[in-house]
């Protein structure tokens, strides 16, 4: 691997949130994000998999500077960028856009989808005049819209329709990172497909860095280069999509990998789904030591007094697991 | 769909011919046609298709179900030799949950929020069955073992929001099982769970089928799902059935293109393929109103496709298709 910078570098990221108990008096603490360094590489799809409340979300936003890290450090093109705020923040944010999984309620019903897709132009002081209208025109084209239809408003467009004007609206300022959270769960199969071909079609032309996000284990394998599994705010394993999906090490990674259906009636009713005992404990009250050791069929004396780290196991594997396979 | 063969027992649903119509401003809007489809007892059928196939309409509308302002008709729908669309209010109560019971997609929302499990769960039994409460709490206890939550006696006294989203989807399935139905009808349950999740719940209901002899019906967008639970597929697009057949035929070799283009669809997700998929390629125009629903995204349709939607045909196998293209060069082809 060459010594490049990458685009994002995390180190030692914690997200601490205080929750309010219904007339409770003293907060409980919840431990999003328990100390994750992640790297992103310029043009590569990496993708965050994991249950929900896994801190998948809250990982990309913090990445984004969305919401704030309670710890560590983050740098944007070898940048530092851990305390960027105000004026320099806002033009560093035209670098990352986010396409969120609900197109319905992440556009403005009120306004035209063109004058949606201008706005982050009209923000960041990209364009104005004939040239935005240009521009719009420009982004609509390439996700598969009719520039005329810019005057339209959301309601008039179909759910994969709107997802294409996130996209369009997401893209229109030439940015360097796109954070798909989701955006393909709430599609059908047919316009899943389409919608992801669109998304690898844009990383080619723009040269693009996504960061997807999706419980979605076979629609990651489709458009993944790079997996990072989590598990309760810890990245447990992260390494090549062939690699993490053909030889996962982790007992998590495995059980989740194992309980992907297959297509196919014979090898699925001979086929064994091992089930992961009990439930994935709360954030607020995370386990000694691995926290995946109370349900871990692997897990020694060492699990429940030491957390793992990532090692790496191979060029390009890491495991944060005491025993791995 | 057929008339049943000598030896064999009449199925337990039998629906022909059931459309269903929604009344809007500018009148009548038929969104399911003709569908037909049989499920014998102890099989379970699966039924796909994506969104706005009609794949829950219908469902709901067997339990007369159906939002105001829809009216479903078929020629047969039939259960246990009953017809559904044709029973009272007062009927109907004792075919739901009694005989045909539903699990919903969102299990929160199909949850009251303000009861606790255990008077929820033994609601039913003391409606269907005027069990007294002891005795329906112990069988609640009963059911929430069998359906793989543990501490029963405590979660009882819980309330929805205490619970994770699958085990919310086995309260909703031990809720369904209290009435002792004979046919289960599974809407999406897995949808909004993690995959692991799904698997158990899999896991729970192929286990349910085959250690009690429970039918189910279970309705998804996943094709694959099916793969591990049912023994036939029904395939919906644009509110007809497109294609129902053996599950181990479906997914060996699918008839009708929108099958044969999911399936491959789902083959695609089990590699790294960045292939373009078949069903996508297609333009998104909306179909004719009289014609095929697939039509406008069918490498094959023709004027024909595109004039008259044809009706579903029996094919050898078992299996029946909705297609002019492939009804034509089958064999021993008729119409049901």
């Amino acid at each position: 691997m060459t010594q490049a910078t990458p685009l994002f570098s995390a180190r030692g990221i914690a997200v601490t949130f205080h929750r309010k108990r219904w007339l409770g008096r003293h907060p409980q603490l919840v431990q999003a994000l328990r100390g994750i360094d992640l790297d992103i590489m310029s043009g590569e799809v990496l993708a965050l998999v994991g249950e929900s409340g896994s801190g998948k979300s809250t990982l990309a936003r913090v990445l984004i500077k969305a919401i704030a890290a309670t710890a560590g450090s983050l740098a944007f093109q070898g940048t530092d960028i851990t305390h960027l705020e105000g004026e320099r923040l806002r033009a560093m944010r035209r670098h990352f856009q986010i396409v969120f999984q609900d197109p319905f309620s992440s556009l403005n019903p009120r306004l035209s989808i063109g004058t949606a897709i201008a706005e982050p132009l009209i923000v960041h002081n990209l364009a104005a005049g004939e040239a935005l209208r240009h521009r719009v025109a420009e982004c609509l084209r390439m996700v598969g819209l009719d520039p005329t239809l810019s005057t339209r408003r959301p309601h008039e467009f179909s759910g994969g329709q709107r997802q294409r004007i996130c996209i369009a609206r997401a893209i229109a300022g030439q940015p360097l990172l796109i954070v798909a959270d989701e955006a393909l769960s709430a599609l059908d199969p047919s316009l899943r497909d389409r919608v992801l071909d669109l998304f690898q079609d844009l990383k080619t032309r723009f040269s693009l860095t996504y960061l997807f996000i999706s419980h979605d284990l076979r629609l990651v394998r489709r458009i993944a280069d790079r997996v990072a599994v989590m598990y309760l705010g810890q990245v447990i394993e992260i390494g090549a999509t062939k690699e993490v999906y053909n030889h996962p090490r982790h007992p998590y990674t495995q059980a989740l990998m194992s309980a992907i259906p297959v297509p196919d009636p014979l090898a699925e009713r001979s086929r064994h789904y091992p089930t992961l005992p009990g439930e994935p404990p709360s954030p607020s009250n995370p386990p000694q030591g691995c926290s995946f050791h109370p349900r871990c069929s692997r897990a020694g004396h060492l699990c429940r007094t030491q957390l793992p780290l990532l090692n790496k196991t191979s060029d390009r594997h890491e495991v944060a697991c005491h025993f791995p396979d | 769909m057929n008339t049943p063969a000598l030896g064999h027992p009449p199925p337990l649903l039998d629906v022909r011919g059931l459309s269903i119509s929604l009344r809007s401003r500018s009148g009548f809007i038929q969104v399911v046609s003709d569908v037909s489809f049989t499920v014998a007892a102890g099989e379970a059928l699966g039924i796909v298709g994506e969104s706005g196939s009609g794949k829950t309409l219908s469902m709901l509308s067997l339990l007369q179900l159906l939002p105001q302002g829809a009216v479903a008709r078929a020629e047969r729908a039939s259960y246990d030799g009953r017809d559904l669309l044709a029973q009272s209010n007062k009927q109907m109560a004792g075919i739901r949950g009694r005989e045909i019971a539903f699990v919903f997609q969102d299990s929160l929302t199909a949850l009251n929020p303000v009861l606790s499990i255990g008077q929820q769960i033994t609601e039913g039994m003391r409606l269907h069955f005027s069990m007294a409460k002891a005795d329906a709490e112990l069988r609640a206890v009963e059911l929430l073992l069998q359906v793989g939550i543990p501490d029963p006696s405590l979660r009882l006294r819980q309330y929805p929001h205490e619970f994770s989203g699958g085990m919310r989807q086995r309260v909703c399935i031990a809720m369904a099982l209290a009435g002792k139905p004979r046919l289960l009808i599974a809407d999406e349950p897995t949808t909004a769970l993690d995959v692991t999740v799904q698997a158990e719940i899999v896991n729970l209901i192929r286990q349910l089928q085959i250690d009690s002899g429970l039918t189910v019906i279970w309705v998804t967008h996943d094709l694959a799902l099916l793969a591990r639970i049912a023994d036939r597929v029904v395939v919906m697009y644009g509110g007809r059935v497109m294609e129902d057949a053996r599950a181990c035929d479906l997914f060996a070799t699918p008839r009708h293109p929108y099958a044969a283009a999911l399936l491959r669809s789902a083959r695609y997700d089990m590699t790294s393929s960045k292939q373009t998929d078949p069903i996508a390629t297609q333009s998104m125009e909306a179909p004719a109103p009289m014609g095929c629903p697939f039509a406008p995204r069918c490498d094959e349709a023709d004027d024909r496709c595109r004039a008259t939607a044809p009706s579903l045909v029996s094919v050898p196998g078992n299996a029946h298709v909705a297609c002019w293209a492939r009804a034509g060069e089958l064999p021993g082809t008729r119409l049901v």
